[in-house]
């Protein structure tokens, strides 16, 4: 067992006790709620008649299945307009705050968590949603619930958890041009695989890691699930306090920041703490890393060879063919080439402000292939009214992206943004699941925001540290 | 186990799942995702009332809504209550919603090489057990059920074992899982409940919640 880890620490500050199924309850310090796991669980309080006991530690925001083109209402989705109806009253009745679509503060929850200055190192953290993980980049203990658990945070504030082992990921070195935070993470998943994180929480360390900004860090801890790790997370430091020093919340509370500020050096993994497992992953060496197949672990460097089904072990070689039977490519063949029809820059692993701007970076001066539908997705009304104050917009508009109002969108097409029969998709997303983006014969690469933009120009997968320069700008 | 037999109060009864009895089907395959046991489309309702008819959607049906080849269609599977899966199952988001679609599908129980850790956890949620056991075992058991539908398959949560084809073998069930089933603690709101005087000390002690 793991000693003197954050997580370690984290665990121990917010254990209440050991439950008689050998599980520990832990008080949970910010459950954050959205549309589309959160109604089954009122009405579980409500047929067992209990309050939710912390409304005041509960924040709700609609992300899932908020439109991202026409938002008035009623919503034309009939489904969508009952589920936002329904959490309005859940919030309402409870006095639980809700960041609506008037607010201006809107956004996908695992993006207006950090923004409203909420996600801090040292909480544990909750929502309804599997990329929960993503709050671990603060260094809180961030996961995933199901609805049942949903209720039991909402009638207890607190939840009952396994604990779990801790293995140390270091990356090392730095990242090249063009190599972003999405490709540690998509080389960590492809080589421990999609289930080697079971029973384990990610500690990402090592200078590659420590050199992102808190957008990258959220990158990567946001997919631990991917790699079945439940939790992620990054010791907090400077990067950290500078971020969190920044947020209206914290601006508002000067105080409170130097006041907590011991607490969050103390929760660091100490120097000597002791890991069940260490792993090292050389950061100077990677490229930008592309998915072949239809899960996360099936992804390949942009000049590698997609992998022969023989060539992996035996228990990913059925997979692996299925995966290449359906998004129809060749072992041998690099992915670069592979055309696309639709470019998705969005969601909760790579919508945030800096991802925005490094793809308007490439796409400034270009413009769209002509086959090729693209539409960006801020994260949050935030990062859309600062990406369009700087003059992001323009840069995509010009270019012939869609912009569009926040929300989880085309990452799993439960609004009206989906793929359409067999299209390809170059995406910024999280998953590349058979029937992800709305259509089950949809094919689904994904990738960092500067590739996303590449195969937007190109109509195709393109490297893009190999792009032309532009000299007409 | 549906939630109307357990409307009504607070003191909600919770069964004991010592042992489920009943047919198997296989499901056959590797890392198969939520996104596939409850495509999300079918996620946009505000109950999990008839998820059942939804489970395994897309690999049931094609476009125009005619059935595919699937176990889930086939007849001689239609009474199954044991699922019998291969290597992490359930992986992907974090939906009830997928063990809720196969529950009120009418499985009981899944037997598997391993499962994804949230799915495992909502699983045993709803108290359905997810039994473990060697690559080989499930084979077998897989191809048992595909050529004895009929056939009684029981899994003794409590004893950790596996019957079937008049043969016992060992299996594997998370000791928690195992504790909370066997003594009916798995809907764990009541029990957390009541330790509120301890949850309210843990909470006293978070300087972030002090001021």
């Amino acid at each position: 067992m793991s000693r003197g880890t954050l997580y370690d620490k984290v665990w121990d500050r917010h254990k209440v006790t050991t439950l008689p199924n050998g599980a520990d309850q832990l008080f949970v310090g910010l459950h954050l709620i959205h549309e589309v796991t959160s109604p089954q669980a009122f009405g579980m309080l409500r047929e067992r008649d209990i309050e939710v006991a912390r409304p005041d530690l509960t924040l709700a925001t609609v992300d899932h299945i908020v439109p991202t083109a026409d938002q008035s209402r009623p919503y034309g989705d009939d489904a969508a307009e009952e589920m936002m109806s329904e959490l309005e009253a859940n919030v309402r009745d409870a006095g639980i705050e809700f960041l609506d679509p008037t607010s201006g503060e809107q956004g996908i929850v695992h993006v207006v968590g950090p923004e409203q200055g909420l996600t801090q190192p040292g909480k544990t953290i909750v929502c309804g949603d599997s990329h929960t993980s993503t709050h671990g980049a603060f260094g809180a203990l961030a996961f995933g619930i199901g609805t049942s658990q949903i209720r039991d945070v909402l009638a207890t504030q607190t939840v009952a958890m396994d604990k779990q082992d801790v293995r140390k990921i270091e990356v090392t070195g730095d990242l090249g041009e063009g190599v972003e935070a999405k490709d540690v993470i998509l080389e960590i998943i492809r080589r421990l695989g999609t289930e080697g994180g079971v029973g384990y929480v990610y500690e990402y360390a090592g200078e590659a890691v420590e050199n992102l900004g808190m957008e990258g860090r959220m990158s990567i801890c946001n997919m631990s699930i991917e790699g079945g790790a439940r939790a992620g997370y990054v010791n907090p430091d400077e990067t950290t306090y500078a971020w969190l020093a920044d947020t209206d919340y914290f601006q508002d509370n000067p105080d409170e920041f130097e006041a907590l500020r011991p607490y969050w050096e103390s929760i660091r993994s100490d120097a000597d703490a002791e890991y069940d497992d260490v792993v090292t992953v050389d950061g100077d060496a990677l490229e930008p890393v592309v998915t072949w197949g239809t899960t996360p672990g099936q992804g390949v460097g942009i000049t590698d060879p997609i992998p022969a089904p023989e060539d992996l072990p035996a228990d990913k070689q059925d997979t692996a063919r299925r995966a290449q039977e359906h998004m129809r490519v060749e072992p041998g063949d690099t992915m670069a080439g592979y055309p696309i029809d639709v470019a998705f820059l969005g969601s909760c692993t790579n919508a945030r402000l800096p991802d925005l701007r490094r793809a308007a970076g490439i796409i400034e001066g270009r413009e769209v292939h002509e086959d090729v539908r693209a539409l960006v997705v801020p994260g949050s009304q935030r990062v859309q009214h600062a990406a369009e104050a700087e003059g992001l917009r323009d840069v995509f508009e010009a270019a012939g992206f869609d912009w569009r109002n926040a929300g989880c969108s085309m990452c799993l097409g439960m609004n009206e943004d989906q793929l359409e029969g067999d299209e390809a998709c170059a995406s910024s997303s999280n998953r590349n699941f058979v029937g992800r983006q709305g259509s089950k014969d949809g094919r689904t690469v994904l990738m960092n925001p500067q590739m996303v933009a590449a195969a937007a120009v190109e109509g195709a997968v393109t490297d893009v540290r190999e792009l032309e320069e532009v000299v007409s700008v | 186990m549906s939630g109307e037999e357990r409307a009504g109060s607070e003191e909600v009864e919770i069964p004991d799942v010592t042992e489920v009895s009943g047919t198997g089907i296989p499901i056959r395959g590797n890392d198969i995702d939520t996104d596939q046991i409850i495509p999300a489309r079918f996620m946009k309702v505000v109950t999990f009332d008839g998820l059942g008819e939804f489970a395994f959607f897309d690999q049931r049906f094609d476009e125009d809504d005619r059935e595919k080849d699937h176990p889930m269609n086939e007849a001689r599977f239609q009474d199954a209550s044991i699922m019998v899966v291969n290597n992490n199952f359930g992986c992907g988001s974090s939906r009830e919603h997928a063990p809720q679609a196969l529950m009120r599908w009418g499985i009981d129980a899944l037997v598997g090489e391993s499962f994804a850790e949230i799915f495992a956890g909502n699983c045993l949620a709803l108290g359905i057990p997810t039994v473990t056991a060697d690559h080989e075992t499930v084979n077998e058991l897989q191809q048992f059920v595909e050529d004895h539908p009929d056939a009684e398959v029981h899994v003794d949560v409590a004893a950790e074992t596996l019957a079937f084809d008049g043969r016992e073998i060992g299996v594997t069930v998370d000791e928690g899982q195992r504790k909370a089933l066997v003594d009916g603690i798995w809907d764990t709101t009541a029990l957390m409940k009541s330790n509120r005087e301890v949850i309210d000390e843990t909470a006293a002690g978070l300087p972030y919640l002090e001021g």
